[in-house]
């Protein structure tokens, strides 16, 4: 089983983001890999120790990026690449799933590719579609679980959290899936991964070592600015029993068409 | 010089403070007030490879170096001081004087399975006439043919009722004309009959930890378990006491910044006199110690383990660090209540637990008093360390794998 997992690196979720000039900022916040990408990791070394294999993390961005490939490497994955190349500044989500299919197809033989469901700072959460359209491969987003994987029949069954319950799904392999919370906790990078990550060699490549010209963007980001500060009253209700203030705070959030 | 951690170091931090915040952060208080030890954080430290965290691989360990292990037990005692006290005993105290002082049968053997945590680890040395006073021990080793018959008892035991093995300091010759040299190291396999334990309670700190008690009546302890040759007891509890107080001091680093970090917090939420609390300056100077604290805290435990990985004879510089940094983390933390008012003298918040726990640590490991003996001792040159016999190996990275 050959599977790839696509990790972003993105900006601490404690950070707190700002706009200034146009441009989001988020200070002196560390970057660290994407959350949700840990459960995609995780699926993916669930996969490698039931049926074998080996997982290589890919991820787009610069060279800081390369901290979150090593995370995925201290987690437990065999190998990492990093995609990088100035001309892929301000890419939009498509011009960066053309980058990581094309990836995916140079490291060859791929039978299935993890993704996470979104990355926290973009909040897209059409990555993996888009790049199992450019595959040509299924996509099966929003995994909770991995019921089935027969690497002889080529298929693939999973569980799908939606909102309303549960869908089994079916597709064949190769396969894409994006993969939520539910799938279970992420496991901590083990020592001897991080000794392995710490020294690894991780390749980057190009544009040109993808075969891909400098993409196109179709999407642009004009505005991009921070909320209006909200005005927040706070009021303390007194009363001499909790009947009482239960009533009136019940009142006023009727008065204030809160219920 | 460098004071760069490597890509390995900060994951490593990563790592440990990920699982003591995720783990045990939001449980913590309930197991303090119920002083009982979270009964899953001594099995799940040993399956994420914490309790062997610097021990080389052929040893069952993870094969990091000392430096990681200070920088383990700053993230576990910013959480809970419980956590990093295992370190100490466990990893500190026991399994590194093994390395130092064992012989490769007795690395084998003993050290393996506690390097890979499936045994529990602790160290005796006080006991209920004898704390600071090392050499007033009273606990006899008396050898009869192939074992001893090991006869006494230890008070203060951290993880007593827990651990499965002991490294017992107790006295081969009474004769010896310095009771020092009387004494021999053993390591004791502690469901040996004659061996009987039990948790102390009402402690003020370290309420999420077993601190007991250990009892030898008539235990056979075999001649293959005695640590180091006849007499050199006391050198090797000096030894273990300069890992494990590099360990305290590294954690008591973790203690001042959890302090800093939940001052910060609170004295920017805080209003008094229509505005933050962190804007008066008498607040700030709290802060500026924590932080003036912190940093030299850091940088003395640094120093320490930089040596140890050198190989270097660190006494001196961690018993200085020792000291510095659990006099430094219980001010802190009473600087930390002050600043959270009536509500730092409460449960609600953290910053009452690191006080009560920052006091043992000016306790155990050498009193605050003895470090400041030795530091004078060293100063006036009353005191000079000679070469032992077996120092602690110096890391290296191949030779660890
Ligand atoms: C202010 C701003 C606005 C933007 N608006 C748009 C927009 O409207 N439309 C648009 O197309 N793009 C937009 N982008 C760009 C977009 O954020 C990135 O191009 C991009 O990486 C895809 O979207 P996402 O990060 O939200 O990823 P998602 O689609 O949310 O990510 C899903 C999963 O895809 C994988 N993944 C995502 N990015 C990478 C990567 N770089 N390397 C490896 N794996 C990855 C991860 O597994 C991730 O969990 C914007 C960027 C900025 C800064
Ligand atoms: C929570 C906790 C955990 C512990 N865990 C362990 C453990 O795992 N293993 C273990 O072996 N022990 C352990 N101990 C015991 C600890 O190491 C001893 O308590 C410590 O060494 C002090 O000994 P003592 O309590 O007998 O005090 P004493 O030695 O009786 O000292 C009493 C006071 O006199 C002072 N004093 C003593 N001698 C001098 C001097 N020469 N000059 C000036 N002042 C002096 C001391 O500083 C102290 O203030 C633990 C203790 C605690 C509180």
């Amino acid at each position: 089983m050959k599977i790839v997992v696509c990790v972003k690196q993105v900006p601490d979720s404690a950070a707190k983001m700002t706009v200034e000039n146009g441009q989001v900022s988020w200070g002196e916040a560390p970057l660290v890999i994407n959350p949700w990408d840990e459960y995609a990791v995780e699926a993916a070394l669930v996969q490698k120790e039931a049926h074998g294999g080996d997982v290589i993390a890919v991820s787009l961005g610069g060279e800081s990026a390369k901290e979150a490939l090593k995370h995925a490497l201290a987690m437990g994955c065999s190998e990492a690449v990093l995609i990088s190349d100035p001309a892929l500044a301000g890419a939009d989500s498509q011009a960066v799933a053309k980058a990581l299919a094309a990836a995916i197809r140079k490291i060859g033989d791929v039978d299935l590719v993890t993704f996470g469901r979104q990355a926290i700072d973009g909040d897209m959460g059409v990555t993996a579609a888009q790049t199992a359209r450019i595959l040509g491969w299924p996509a099966l987003t929003l995994v909770s679980r991995i019921s089935q994987l027969d690497s002889s029949s080529r298929t693939i069954q999973v569980e799908r959290s939606v909102e309303d319950g549960r869908q089994v799904v079916q597709g064949k392999l190769p396969a894409v899936i994006s993969v939520v919370k539910d799938f279970g906790e992420p496991r901590y990078p083990s020592f001897m991964g991080i000794r392995k990550a710490s020294r690894a060699n991780i390749p980057t490549w190009g544009l040109g070592d993808l075969g891909l010209a400098a993409p196109v963007s179709v999407v642009s980001w004009p505005k991009v600015e921070n909320p209006p500060a909200r005005e927040i009253k706070t009021e303390i209700i007194a009363g001499s029993s909790a009947q009482e203030i239960a009533e009136q705070l019940a009142d006023k959030l009727l008065a204030e068409k809160v219920l | 010089m460098d004071f760069e951690l490597t890509d390995e170091h900060r994951m490593v931090q990563h790592m440990v403070r990920e699982f003591a915040q995720r783990e045990v952060a939001p449980v913590i208080k309930e197991y303090d007030r119920k002083q009982e030890m979270a009964p899953f954080v001594l099995d799940r430290m040993a399956e994420l490879g914490i309790l062997g965290i610097c021990l080389p691989v052929r040893y069952g360990g993870q094969g990091m170096d000392y430096i990681a292990l200070g920088l383990a037990c700053e993230e576990l005692e910013a959480v809970d001081t419980t956590l990093r006290v295992v370190m100490s005993v466990h990893v500190g105290l026991n399994s590194l004087g093994l390395l130092q002082w064992g012989t490769e049968e007795q690395k084998q053997r003993l050290l393996a399975p506690q390097a890979r945590g499936d045994k529990i680890a602790c160290f005796g040395l006080t006991e209920p006439g004898a704390g600071s006073d090392v050499a007033a021990l009273q606990s006899r080793a008396v050898r009869q043919g192939d074992i001893y018959v090991l006869n006494g008892e230890k008070m203060w035991i951290s993880l007593a009722s827990k651990a499965h093995h002991a490294l017992v300091v107790a006295r081969t010759d009474p004769d010896a004309p310095d009771p020092h040299d009387g004494l021999s190291a053993f390591l004791v396999e502690l469901d040996t009959p004659g061996v009987t334990t039990g948790d102390i309670h009402g402690k003020l700190g370290v309420r999420a930890g077993s601190t007991g008690w250990i009892a030898f009546q008539d235990t056979p302890v075999p001649l293959e378990n005695r640590i180091g040759e006849e007499g050199e007891g006391f050198k090797i509890a000096m030894s273990c006491l300069d890992n494990g107080r590099y360990t305290v001091a590294a954690g008591a680093t973790g203690l001042i910044r959890a302090c800093l970090e939940a001052s910060l917090r609170y004295a920017k939420d805080r209003h008094a006199f229509g505005r933050e609390i962190g804007k008066f300056q008498l607040i700030q100077q709290k802060i500026a110690y924590m932080v003036q604290s912190y940093d030299a805290a850091r940088l003395l435990y640094l120093r320490a383990g930089w040596m140890k990985n050198r190989g270097l004879r660190n006494t001196r510089e961690t018993s200085l660090a020792k000291w510095f940094a659990t006099d430094a983390s219980f001010e802190a933390a009473s600087q930390a209540i002050q600043i959270h008012g009536a509500y730092g003298y409460s449960d609600e918040y953290d910053v009452e637990r690191y006080l009560r726990n920052a006091k043992g640590a000016i306790i155990y490991e050498g009193t605050s008093e003895i470090h400041q003996l030795m530091q004078a001792a060293y100063a006036l040159e009353y005191r000079r360390d000679a070469p032992l016999r077996c120092e602690l190996p110096p890391y290296d990275a191949a030779t660890w794998q």
